[in-house]
């Protein structure tokens, strides 16, 4: 993956109280001890990620773990303590205000949890006011800001004040506004935390969608796991500031690091999550239509069951690559900590 | 069950024992024990600060320069700055344009006609809100027009059109660099509070010495005066802007610049709209101090005529103040809330139709400035026309005075003998070394030994400056008032929170009282007691009643509705309800409430040196008309001094009480 890595972070630090500069340059590698006797918070601790280009790369955990201070962190909204972001290859902490605003205006999206739209302007206006900032001229901007108010599905409301508009429209309001300048890197901060359950599981499937035209590189925050297993490529998951466990969903239902992540992982549908390719007997072969490596054991396992002998698993070039049995199946879904 | 005393109570009922047995014989006690330096303080050891300040003062205005560039060069230009807009919409509203002096003067415009100023604050008041507003405002400007106030009130209005822009707009500058600059915020604070407990005719004097007499001088007065309250609405309106919003618009790459004008200050718009409403109320405050130093208009009228004890005229200018401040009040108000609103311009229309109302008003404006010639009562409102009710507030004084003069001496003397008279005495009787000491165990119980020494530290200072004893009258006054507001409003203020009824009628009442300028307070209770102590004492009551109110009714509005249900189900009666549960709970409210009760007695107390009280209000006063600019300051300084000590004391009390129900960590 380090082919195109698209924004990593090593080692960041982010603390809170007196003189943490000093503390940490003393310190470089405080443990839990010196940091509570110090008497500092530490919010985000020894953190670091590489982020490929085009992947959804959730960051997971409870309130308080860090995750909200870490993307503020990785967007240098709030300056790390210390540590180094690179974004595309180039340290973002050793940028200056006006190349930090250059980038930001050119190359950063964020949607925010609770939308975080301007009460005074209306959708279009709100929509263009990325551009605006800019000096776009504004017959191309409005003209911009028209074809995204219409990707997110808002076209007939431009005129619209952001009270008038019930809340999962407002963060497609948000949505449109942080996609208008065509960012590569794009933030979302809980984007969904707000919405009713129904209307957040619609916006997750329009997310998915969006992400499949435009594939962008996604740094996505929540606190539900049950979100971050839908959406993500990969995981983070966070707990008093530190990254826990960084892995693809099925790693984490299958290895947990810690027991911490495995309650996490406990309530999880595993056919929803786990797949063929993972579950597959290596080597073996079998006749029959084969299954593809990555399908999601919930949408074949009927299949699997209904077959007499084990069904086949091909990789991505049609190779015949293992075999699955319904004694695997009937394992994830009714085995030792299976489906909820 | 018998109550043990605890060894802290029985400590505290002593001492305040023996203060009070030391006032009643600390004179004599003194003369006794021949020292009399106990109870007055020894001139010997004064420290003439005064006169300092006053050379310093002499020295800023006729030597102090940098370069070429002296300060008086300064002052002429901020005095020019303001004078070229206030000359100007003077001349629209009230003087016309003319050109030439004397005989040679010709008129090139006339003033706005009173019919188009009336329609212009109509259509303003249906744009704002709906016709219900705008028949209000139009019924106050057509008062000010039929009772003969116009001119004077024109003048007024002129006054707060130049100070609120620049009260409000430099008020909202000098926030937004607060804001930005943290440690900025940390030094204007306390000078903004420092301001605020200043009382206004302590700074009358500096101005009247570096300005002149005269409208400038009044606007810069009043300018000072309303300028605070907006920096400090701006800090806090800037600060509770959603910070999601402010990550927002850095993400979207705004300047620092961008950030706070498109994103900050439009955001925040709605609680800036509060402080630019805070500007004018005080603004229209001070309307009648102003015209001490030169404002004409309204305040001057109720001014002269409270100085010749016209209580007619004086009666009514002051109700013309009124008028002009509710209708400037709802306007702005409603202006406010519109702005909080959404509107959908309609489009594809022409400019008159999308401006139905500016364009009926300009072409009223051009109607009248050309027919105006031929019929002057189009331009101004006819003078046989207007009414005057002078002479029915008068008969009616003299009514009340010869037919219940009796009552109201009784009333008066009852007062006087029993309750002022002896508090007076007994302050004024207290040795001061002893007053001092009291104050810093005080500080040292309420809030540590900074507060100890906070008390001591300024009421020292009070005592080097001379001014003991008028600050012992000033703190009599001022205590003598706040009690009785406080057994007034407390419980108006329980009985609106309980009481919905009483609550509406209640609040209505407040409302009124706080609109009213605080002079107007003044006329009707000097018609009835004439000058004096006890006069002085209902004008303060009445005009810092309403905090007392406010706060007891929040307090007790506000108390958690678990702990209620938790008082019911346990078997309160609803008077053990109120006794155990309510009042206990709101106490900490209702203390700062009798703090903003100190601090609005205190400031009307300089206002009541007009009918004679000699305490360091009339210090103050008596520096104003001899323009002594030490004088005025130093007893300025020392009211500022006394409110600190109350504010301190009052807060540290109720943060303690707050604790103690652990409302607050």
């Amino acid at each position: 993956m380090n082919a195109n890595i698209k924004l990593s972070c090593r080692s960041v630090w982010k603390l809170y109280g007196n003189e943490t500069d000093s503390f940490l340059q003393q310190n470089p590698d405080p443990s839990d001890d010196d940091i509570r006797d110090a008497g500092i918070i530490g919010a985000v601790r020894n953190a670091s990620l590489d982020i490929a280009e085009g992947e959804i790369f959730v960051i997971m955990g409870l309130s308080g773990s860090g995750k909200s201070t870490l993307v503020r962190c990785l967007s240098r909204l709030i300056e790390p303590t210390g540590g180094e972001v690179l974004f595309d290859g180039a340290d973002l902490l050793r940028a200056s205000d006006a190349e930090m605003i250059e980038i930001r205006r050119h190359k950063l999206g964020m949607v925010f949890q609770h939308f975080a739209l301007l009460p005074h302007l209306s959708v279009l206006q709100n929509v263009m006011f990325p551009l605006t900032v800019q000096a776009v001229p504004k017959p191309q901007a409005e003209a911009k800001a028209r074809e995204v108010v219409e990707l997110v599905g808002l076209k007939g409301r431009e005129d619209y004040y952001p009270r008038e508009l019930s809340g999962g429209q407002q963060q497609r309001v948000g949505i449109a506004r942080s996609l208008v300048t065509e960012p590569d890197l794009w933030f979302l901060d809980e984007p969904f935390s707000a919405l009713d359950p129904l209307i957040r599981r619609e916006m997750q499937d329009e997310f998915l969608s969006l992400q499949a035209r435009l594939h962008k590189t996604i740094v996505f925050i929540t606190h539900d796991f049950d979100e971050a297993v839908r959406l993500a490529d990969r995981i983070a998951i966070m707990k008093d500031g530190k990254i826990i466990q960084v892995a693809t969903p099925e790693e984490l239902v299958v290895n947990p690091a810690s027991d911490y992540v495995e309650e996490f992982t406990r309530h999880i549908p595993r056919d929803k999550v786990l797949t063929a390719g993972g579950l597959m007997t290596r080597g073996a072969t079998a006749e029959g239509t084969p299954v593809p490596t990555n399908a999601r054991i919930s949408d074949v396992a009927e299949r699997i069951i209904m077959a007499d002998g084990p069904v086949p698993v091909a990789d991505r070039s049609g190779e015949i690559v293992g075999t699955i049995d319904r004694k695997a199946i009937a394992h994830v879904l009714f085995g030792a900590g299976g489906g909820a | 069950m018998t109550r043990r005393l605890s060894p802290a109570l029985v400590i505290t009922l002593s001492l305040v024992v023996i203060t009070i047995i030391l006032g009643t014989y600390g004179r004599d006690l003194s003369k006794a024990l021949d020292a009399r330096w106990l109870v007055k303080f020894p001139s010997a050891w004064i420290i003439p600060f005064k006169t300092y300040i006053s050379a310093a003062m002499k020295w800023l205005v006729e030597e102090a320069a940098i370069g070429p560039l002296s300060f008086t060069d300064v002052t002429r230009s901020i005095a020019w700055l303001i004078e070229q807009p206030y000359r100007f919409v003077l001349s629209l509203l009230g003087d016309g344009f003319t050109t030439g002096q004397g005989n040679a003067e010709t008129v090139i415009l006339p003033p706005i006609s009173w019919v188009v100023v009336t329609a212009a604050v109509v259509a303003l008041g249906h744009y704002c809100r709906d016709w219900m507003l705008a028949a209000l405002v139009g019924a106050c400007f057509l008062y000010l027009a039929i009772f003969g106030q116009w001119d004077s009130a024109m003048v007024t209005l002129a006054s707060v059109l130049i100070a609120v822009p620049i009260g409000a707009g430099g008020g909202l500058l000098m926030g937004i660099w607060a804001y930005r600059h943290p440690r900025g915020e940390r030094f204007l604070m306390p000078v903004l509070d420092l301001m605020q407990t200043i009382p206004i005719f302590a700074y009358l004097v500096p101005i009247l010495f570096m300005f002149g007499f005269g409208p400038v001088s009044a606007l810069v007065a009043t300018i000072i005066y309303a300028t605070p309250p907006m920096v400090r609405v701006t800090i806090l309106a800037l600060k509770s802007v959603d910070p999601e919003l402010v990550d927002f618009g850095r993400m979207a790459g705004t300047t620092p610049r961008q950030l706070m004008w498109r994103v900050l200050v439009p955001s925040a718009s709605h609680s800036l709209m509060v402080g630019v409403n805070q500007v004018i109320m005080l603004t229209l405050n001070m309307v009648i101090i102003a015209s001490m130093i030169g404002a004409g208009g309204l305040g001057f009228d109720v001014l002269a005529a409270l100085r010749r004890l016209d209580i007619g005229a004086g009666f009514e200018a002051g109700i013309a103040i009124v008028v002009l401040a509710i209708a400037v009040d709802r306007l702005s108000q409603a202006f406010a809330e519109r702005m909080g609103q959404i509107h959908h311009a309609p489009e594809h229309q022409s400019w008159i139709a999308r401006h139905k109302r500016t364009a009926i008003v300009l072409a009223l404006l051009a109607i009248t400035w050309a027919f105006g010639r031929f019929a002057p009562a189009i331009m101004a409102y006819p003078e046989a026309q207007t009414i005057t009710t002078g002479a029915f507030w008068d008969d009616t004084v003299k009514y009340l005075n010869v037919n219940f003069f009796d009552t109201f001496e009784a009333i008066k003397v009852f007062f006087l003998t029993y309750f002022l008279l002896p508090i007076k005495r007994t302050l004024l009787g207290i040795p001061w070394p002893w007053t001092i000491a009291m104050l810093m165990l005080l500080g040292w119980r309420a809030g540590g030994w900074r507060l100890a020494v906070l008390c001591g530290g300024l009421s020292g200072l009070i005592a080097i400056t001379g001014l003991w004893s008028k600050a012992m009258v000033t703190v009599y006054l001022c205590g003598a008032s706040v009690i009785i507001a406080t057994l007034i409003g407390v419980p108006l203020g329980v009985l609106a929170a309980l009481n919905k009824r009483a609550g509406v009628v209640i609040n209505v009442l407040i409302d009124t009282l706080q609109t009213l300028p605080s002079f107007v307070y003044l006329i009707p209770v000097v018609m009835l007691f004439r000058v004096g102590d006890f006069t002085a004492m209902i004008a303060i009551v009445l005009y810092a009643l309403a905090p007392a109110v406010r706060y007891a009714a929040h307090g007790v509005r506000n108390v958690s509705h678990d702990l209620i249900e938790a008082g019911i189900v346990s078997g309160c009666t609803p008077r053990q309800l109120l006794r155990l549960v309510r009042l206990p709970l709101a106490l900490p409210e209702i203390l700062l409430g009798i703090n903003q009760t100190i601090m609005l007695a205190l400031s009307m107390l300089v206002i009541t040196a007009l009918v004679g009280t000699r305490d360091l209000g009339q210090e103050v006063y008596i520096a104003l008309t001899k323009a002594d600019t030490g004088r005025g300051i130093v007893a300025g300084l020392a009211i500022a001094f006394i409110a600190i000590i109350a504010d301190r004391l009052v807060n540290a009390g109720a943060s303690g009480a707050r604790k103690r129900f652990g409302l607050e960590s």
